[in-house]
């Protein structure tokens, strides 16, 4: 599932009590310390605990060292080790977290690539608030049945 | 000059970088991040976002410049910057690059130079009115006031 980017005419935050998140956990993965930066507080406005990654290799080394999260924001295009790899190696080891991908406007074909890698979702950066709330819904859902 | 006047100002000022394309409305999404526990973030992401900026736009002339000119490099730099621009909502930045990188597809060396003399020129317009912007900010805080919300019918 691909979603867009930053256009809507919405700009309502969604109140991050409307949902509990307190025990939810996120990485952030990205080259770019300004976006690491915007959804490390986006994220944390939700009441996740978050950490970044500046590329795929820290992420998988991160899970390697037992490292968990509820959610991972991979980046697409990093250095070291891209999103693909990433999202491949981590599938690989057994990692079920939810992997949402973050792209710039690529093609469609790119993008199917990264879902293709193991991504459950797929959207354009920078993740607006109406995205991050679907997928916190989506994740405390999958949380209350287990 | 008094607070009011000052906020009045300010809310002049930004509403001006909206109806002129400069800013779109990420970079409210971004004002509306800012609170008690962040009270500097949105200096913290504009500060970043001039950094790496300044960083690409230095790689991109040198890029440009060689005498076989890496096509794939260059197109990376401007995908970086079209990606943190678009994050800041530094809207014309943004549409410079996604006009440069079709060029880049293109290999078109003439170009590509004119789209990297477009992006540095929008670059610099906006960096000049984020920090005048900032600094309106920053003089109203001084004085003792809060910094309005922006409003803008979409």
């Amino acid at each position: 599932m691909s979603g867009n980017g930053a256009s809507s005419s919405s700009l309502n935050m969604i109140s991050g009590e409307d949902v509990v998140n307190n025990n939810l956990s996120a990485l952030v993965v990205d080259d770019s310390p300004l976006l690491r930066l915007l959804h490390d507080i986006h994220l944390k406005k939700y009441g996740l605990k978050v950490q970044v990654a500046e590329n795929g290799k820290v992420a998988v080394d991160l899970f390697h060292l037992g490292a968990s999260f509820d959610l991972v924001l991979m980046d697409k295009e990093m250095p070291v080790m891209n999103g693909v790899e990433a999202t491949k190696e981590l599938r690989a080891m057994g990692v079920t977290s939810m992997i949402v991908g973050v792209t710039s406007k690529d093609g469609p074909g790119e993008q199917q690539a990264f879902m293709e890698a193991g991504l459950d979702y797929c959207f354009e950066k920078p993740l607006t608030p109406e995205i991050i709330s679907f997928l916190l819904e989506e994740l405390n859902k999958h949380n209350n049945k287990n | 000059m008094e607070v009011g006047q000052m906020q009045r100002r300010l809310v002049d000022y930004t509403k001006s970088l909206f109806m002129e394309g400069f800013l779109d409305a990420q970079f409210l999404q971004l004002q509306q991040l800012q609170d008690e526990s962040n009270p500097d973030f949105v200096v913290e992401v504009v500060s970043l976002f001039l950094d790496d900026s300044e960083k690409l736009l230095n790689d991109l002339t040198m890029a440009l410049d060689q005498p076989n000119v890496d096509f794939k490099k260059v197109d990376a730099h401007v995908h970086q910057l079209k990606g943190s621009s678009s994050s800041i909502g530094a809207q014309r930045v943004k549409n410079a690059c996604i006009a440069f990188r079709s060029f880049c597809e293109e290999q078109n060396i003439d170009a590509t130079l004119r789209c990297l003399q477009q992006v540095k020129q929008e670059y610099y317009l906006v960096k000049n009115k984020l920090e005048t912007m900032l600094r309106l900010e920053q003089q109203i805080v001084a004085a003792g006031g809060s910094i309005p919300m922006i409003e803008l019918g979409f």
